[in-house]
C-alpha cells in the first residue's frame, strides 16, 4: 500500500519500489528535506508542515469569511437597500458562517494540534501521517466548492449556516456544492480526529500518563472525540437533504409526511457539540499560556480535566435551546432550560481556576498572556449572555435577534480566535526560530480588543430592542447601533492584516533569533531547538527529561 | 449586558433594566402579563450577574495589577485546593437554582394556551402573513406597506423613509384589549417566525405543522414586530402589526369584516371576461409576484423573466403548474384562491409582450388543484 504513496517517490531513480522502504527507514533526517517546492507541501507527511499547511489555509479562510462579513456590515450601516440585492445578502451570511465556523476556526485548531501535540507529548509525529496529508488536502477543494457556489446559476446557498429546511430546498445548485463541500470538510475533520486521539493515547513520552499531559493535549482528546461523535451526525443532516431535493425523499417534507423540525434536532444536535469543538480547544490553549506568564503551575488541574469533560458530555443534552421558539412541549422546554443553565457550572470553574493561576503568580503580559486574558475576560460576557440566553422565557425575546449574534461572536471571536491569536504569538518563536515584534504583537491586541469591542458589544443593546437577524435593511430605530457596528466591524478587519504583517515580519527575522525557550516554560516542546528542526522525538524524551517539566508543572 | 461594561454598579444594573424600557436599548414596553415577567426575569438575572462580574474581575484585575513581574512581585506555588474547587462549584449551583426557579414559572404560564377568547390562525407566507380569524370566519392578508421606493436605495438615497420604515403594513392583526387571545402559527412555504416584543410572545411558523402561543393585551395602542426566521429574499420585508383594540370596537370591526367577506367573496363559478380577468390578475401580480418578476415582467438575478418565458407562452396547463406547485425558488402559491390564480395567469400571458390568446376561469383552476 505505502510504496506508491511514499513521498520519497520523487527522490530520483532507485528511490522506488521495494527499496523506497529500507531508504526511507535509514534516510530519516534528510530524506523529507530533499522534498521542494511544491512537492514539499502536496507530499507533505510531516505534521509540522501539515500544520502550517492548516494554519496558513485557515487565516486565508478567515480573510475570505473576514471580507464577507464586511460586505454584510456595510450594508447594514445605514438603513436601505445600498449594494445587495437581498438574496445575495443571504448568501454572504451563510457562506460567512460557513466559512468561519468549518473553514476558519476548526482547521486552525487542528493545525494547532497538528503542530504542536507531537512536540507536546514527545512524539515523533502524529499517528497516521499520510492520513494527515489527506485530511488537510480535503479542505482546499472544499472551499474551491464554496466560493465556485458564489457563481452557479441561482448563486451560492442563502439559508443560514444552519441550512434550515424547507427554506434549503428552494435553492439551486449552490446549495449542492455546500453540502458536498460540507461532505468533505466532515471526512477531513474525522479523519484529523482520529490521528489527533491515536496519538494522544498511543504516543505519548514515557512517564507522562493522561493525567500528566499538557491541558492543550486533553482539551484536543476530548474536542476530537465529540468531533468523531459528531461530524457523522452532520454529514447524515445535510445528506438527508440531499435526497430530499433530488431523490424524492420527504424526510424535512411535511407534504410528504416529514418534518420540518427534525433537520433542526439532528442539526443542532451536532451543532451544540460543534460549539465546544470551537471553544474546548481555546480553553487549552489559554491553560498552556497563562501559567506559563504567571509563572505559576496551573491551578486545579484536575478539576480542569473534569470540567472539560463535563462539559462535553453536558453539550450532547443542551441542543434544544437552540429551538425554544419551535414550539416545544413544556417539559422539554424546562429540560432544556436547566440543562443548559448546568454548563455555567463546568465552564464558571474554569475560569476560576484560570483566575487562581493568576492570583499570587509573578504576571507579565507578553502578547500571549495578553490575549489569553482577553479571552478571559470576554469570554466571561459571552458566557453570561449564554446565561441570559438559557433562561427560556428570555430566550423568547432574544432568539434569532442580534443578542445572539452577540453572544455567539463574543464567544467565537473574543473566545476561539483571541485563544488562537495567542497561540500563535506564543509559539511563533518555535515554528519560525524568531522573535516577533512585541510592540506590534501589543498593537494588534490592543486594535482587536477596542474594535470588537466596538463591533460586536452594541448588538446586545440591538437584540434587546428586537432587531431579528439575517436581515439585509432594518428599521430606523436600529440605525445608531447598526452605524457604529460597522465602523468597528471594518476596523477590526484592518487590524486582521496587521497580524499578517507581524508573522510575515517574525517569519523573516522579526526582531531577532528566538531561544530554544523564550518564555521559561515547562512542557516538552521547549525542550527542541527553535526554530523546531523538521523531525523531533525522534528517540523519546528520556524520562528524567519529562519528570523534570512534570514537576515544573507541579503534576508530579 | 446594557451597562455592565461601562459601569459595572452591580445595584445599578436592575434599576437600569426597570427604568430603561423603550424599545431602543433595551426590551419594547411590556404589554402584557407575560412581557412584564420576561422583564423582571431578565432584571433579576442581570443582577446576579452584575454581583458575580463585579466579583470576578475585581478578583482578576486586583491580581493583575498587584500580582505582577514588573511590580516585584514572586510567585506562590500553590496549585490546588480541593474545598474551594467544592466550592466554586456548588455556589454557582445554589446560584443557577434561584434564576431557573422563577423560570420555570414562567415557561408554564408560557405554555398555557387554554381558554383563550379569540383564536387567530397566523400564517407564514414568503414574504407576507395572512390571518384568519377562526371563530368569525374571514381572514386577511397582512402585507409590507413601505413602499419599494424607500427601500431601494441602489442608484441614489430614493424616498425619505417614513416614520413606520418596514415596520407598517397593509393592514395589521386586530385584536380586542383585555382579552386571551390564541395564535396558532402554520406556514404556506418554509419555516418562518411570528413574534411580537412587546407581547413577550414569538413562535414559528412550521409548515404542515401547527403551533401555538397566547397573549392578553394590556393596553389599546399599535404594537410593532418583524418576521424572525430566515425565510428567504424578503424576509426583513415582512412585518408584524398588531392593533390592540377596546372590546366594542373589536366587535363592530368583526363585524364590518364579515360583511366585507361575504361581498368580495368571488363566486367560483363565475364565468369571467378576458378583459376582468385581465384587470383583476394585475392586482394579484402587482400584490403577489412583482416583488421577484418584477413589475414589467423582466425578472431579475436568480428570478427568470416572465416577459417572452417559456413558460408565459407555452401550454397553459404547465403554466398553472407552476403557480400551484412551484419550482425551486419560485413557492407553490396554493394559498392564492383559484379566481386569483387564473386571473394572475391570464394576466401574465396577455402582458409583459406576451401574445397568448387562451384563458383560465377559476374552475380550470379547481380541477387542476385535484
Amino acid at each position: 500500500m505505502s510504496t506508491t504513496a511514499n513521498p520519497t517517490i520523487d527522490l530520483g531513480p532507485g528511490a522506488h519500489g521495494g527499496a523506497d522502504h529500507h531508504d526511507h527507514a535509514h534516510d530519516h533526517d534528510h530524506g523529507h528535506h530533499t522534498l521542494t517546492g511544491w512537492r514539499r507541501w502536496v507530499y507533505a507527511t510531516n505534521h509540522k508542515d501539515i500544520g502550517t499547511l492548516y494554519l496558513w489555509f485557515s487565516f486565508s479562510m478567515f480573510i475570505t469569511g473576514g471580507l464577507m462579513a464586511l460586505g454584510i456590515r456595510a450594508e447594514l450601516f445605514t438603513p436601505g437597500l445600498q449594494f445587495w440585492q437581498p438574496e445575495f445578502f443571504n448568501q454572504l451570511t451563510t457562506l460567512h458562517g460557513v466559512i468561519m465556523v468549518f473553514g476558519a476556526i476548526m482547521p486552525a485548531f487542528t493545525g494547532l494540534a497538528n503542530w504542536m501535540l507531537p512536540l507536546m507529548l514527545g512524539a515523533p509525529d502524529m499517528a497516521f501521517a499520510r492520513m494527515n496529508n489527506w485530511s488537510f488536502w480535503l479542505l482546499p477543494p472544499a472551499a474551491a466548492l464554496l466560493i465556485i457556489s458564489l457563481f452557479v446559476p441561482g448563486g451560492a446557498a442563502a439559508g443560514g449556516w444552519t441550512l434550515y429546511p424547507p427554506l434549503s430546498l428552494q435553492f439551486g445548485m449552490g446549495m449542492d456544492l455546500a453540502i458536498f463541500a460540507i461532505h468533505l470538510l466532515g471526512i477531513s475533520s474525522i479523519m484529523g480526529s482520529i490521528n489527533i486521539i491515536t496519538t494522544i493515547l498511543n504516543m505519548r513520552a514515557p512517564g507522562m500518563t493522561l493525567m500528566k499531559m499538557p491541558m492543550f493535549a486533553w482539551t484536543a482528546l476530548i474536542t476530537n472525540y465529540l468531533l468523531v461523535a459528531v461530524a457523522p451526525v452532520l454529514a447524515g443532516a445535510v445528506t438527508m437533504l440531499l435526497t430530499d431535493r433530488h431523490f424524492g425523499t420527504h424526510f424535512f417534507k411535511a407534504v410528504g409526511g416529514g418534518d420540518p423540525v427534525l433537520f433542526q434536532h439532528i442539526f443542532w444536535f451536532f451543532g451544540h457539540p460543534e460549539v465546544y469543538i470551537m471553544a474546548l480547544p481555546a480553553f487549552g490553549v489559554v491553560s498552556q499560556i497563562i501559567p506559563t506568564f504567571a509563572r505559576k503551575p496551573l491551578f486545579g488541574y484536575h478539576s480542569m480535566v473534569y470540567a472539560t469533560a463535563s462539559i462535553a458530555i453536558l453539550s450532547f443534552m443542551v441542543w434544544a435551546h437552540h429551538m425554544f421558539s419551535v414550539g416545544m412541549p413544556a417539559t422539554a422546554q424546562l429540560f432544556f432550560m436547566f440543562m443548559t443553565m448546568l454548563i455555567a457550572v463546568p465552564t464558571g470553574v474554569k475560569v476560576f481556576n484560570w483566575i487562581a493561576t493568576m492570583w499570587q503568580g509573578s504576571m507579565s503580559f507578553e502578547t500571549p498572556m495578553l490575549f489569553a486574558v482577553g479571552f478571559v475576560c470576554l469570554f466571561t460576557v459571552g458566557g453570561f449572555s449564554g446565561l441570559v440566553l438559557s433562561i427560556a422565557p428570555v430566550d423568547t425575546q432574544m432568539h434569532d435577534t442580534y443578542y445572539v449574534v452577540a453572544h455567539f461572536h463574543y464567544v467565537l471571536v473574543a473566545g476561539a480566535l483571541f485563544s488562537l491569536f495567542g497561540a500563535v504569538y506564543y509559539w511563533l518563536p518555535k515554528w519560525t526560530g524568531n522573535m516577533y515584534s512585541e510592540r506590534a504583537g501589543k498593537f494588534h491586541f490592543w486594535w482587536s480588543m477596542v474594535w470588537f469591542n466596538v463591533t460586536f458589544f452594541p448588538m446586545h443593546f440591538l437584540g434587546l430592542a428586537g432587531m431579528p437577524r439575517r436581515i439585509p435593511d432594518y428599521p430606523l430605530q436600529f440605525t445608531d447601533f447598526n452605524a457604529i457596528a460597522t465602523v468597528g466591524a471594518f476596523c477590526f478587519g484592518l487590524g486582521q492584516l496587521f497580524f499578517l504583517y507581524n508573522v510575515i515580519h517574525t517569519i523573516r527575522g522579526g526582531v531577532g533569533k528566538a531561544p530554544a525557550n523564550p518564555w521559561d516554560s515547562p512542557t516538552l516542546e521547549w525542550e527542541v531547538p527553535s526554530p523546531a528542526p523538521h523531525h523531533t522525538w525522534e528517540t523519546p524524551p528520556d524520562e528524567a527529561l519529562v519528570k523534570k517539566g512534570l514537576v515544573a508543572q507541579a503534576l508530579e | 449586558m446594557r451597562f455592565s461594561r461601562v459601569c459595572a454598579l452591580a445595584a445599578l444594573l436592575p434599576a437600569c433594566s426597570f427604568a430603561n424600557i423603550n424599545g431602543r436599548y433595551n426590551f419594547q414596553t411590556p404589554q402584557t402579563l407575560i412581557a412584564h415577567d420576561i422583564n423582571n426575569l431578565h432584571a433579576w438575572i442581570m443582577g446576579v450577574i452584575a454581583v458575580i462580574f463585579v466579583a470576578v474581575f475585581g478578583v482578576m484585575f486586583y491580581s493583575i495589577f498587584k500580582h505582577r513581574k514588573s511590580s516585584g512581585h514572586s510567585a506562590r506555588h500553590f496549585h490546588e485546593n480541593t474545598t474551594v474547587e467544592v466550592l466554586w462549584t456548588l455556589i454557582p449551583a445554589l446560584i443557577l437554582v434561584v434564576m431557573a426557579w422563577p423560570a420555570a414559572k414562567v415557561v408554564l404560564a408560557q405554555k398555557d394556551t387554554r381558554d383563550a377568547e379569540v383564536t387567530i390562525k397566523a400564517t407564514g407566507y414568503q414574504w407576507f402573513w395572512g390571518y384568519d380569524y377562526l371563530d368569525y370566519g374571514f381572514g386577511y392578508k397582512s402585507k409590507l406597506a413601505t413602499p419599494r421606493e424607500q427601500i431601494e436605495n441602489y442608484k441614489d438615497q430614493g424616498q425619505a423613509k417614513g416614520e413606520h420604515y418596514l415596520l407598517e403594513v397593509t393592514e395589521p392583526l386586530v385584536v380586542p384589549v383585555g382579552t386571551k387571545v390564541r395564535i396558532l402559527t402554520t406556514s404556506n412555504d418554509v419555516i418562518h417566525s411570528w413574534g411580537m416584543p412587546a407581547f413577550g410572545v414569538k413562535q414559528d411558523a412550521i409548515p404542515g405543522f401547527i403551533r401555538d402561543t397566547w397573549f392578553k393585551a394590556d393596553r389599546v395602542g399599535t404594537f410593532r414586530g418583524q418576521c424572525v426566521e430566515l425565510c428567504g429574499r424578503d424576509h426583513g420585508f415582512m412585518p408584524i402589526v398588531i392593533n390592540v383594540v377596546a372590546k366594542n370596537d373589536f366587535k363592530t370591526w368583526v363585524d364590518k369584516k364579515q360583511k366585507e367577506a361575504k361581498a368580495a367573496a368571488d363566486d367560483p363559478n363565475k364565468v369571467w371576461k378576458l378583459d376582468e380577468l385581465i384587470a383583476r390578475g394585475k392586482t394579484v401580480y402587482d400584490a403577489n409576484c412583482a416583488a421577484c418578476h418584477k413589475a414589467d415582467g423582466a425578472g431579475g438575478g436568480p428570478f427568470p423573466a416572465l416577459a417572452g418565458s417559456k413558460i408565459a407562452n407555452g401550454p397553459i396547463a404547465g403554466h398553472l403548474g407552476i403557480v400551484l406547485h412551484g419550482k425551486g425558488a419560485m413557492p407553490a402559491w396554493q394559498g392564492l384562491s383559484d379566481t386569483e390564480i387564473a386571473a394572475v395567469i391570464t394576466y401574465e400571458r396577455h402582458s409583459f409582450g406576451n401574445k397568448m390568446t387562451d384563458m383560465l376561469q377559476p374552475k380550470d383552476v379547481k380541477a387542476a388543484r385535484k
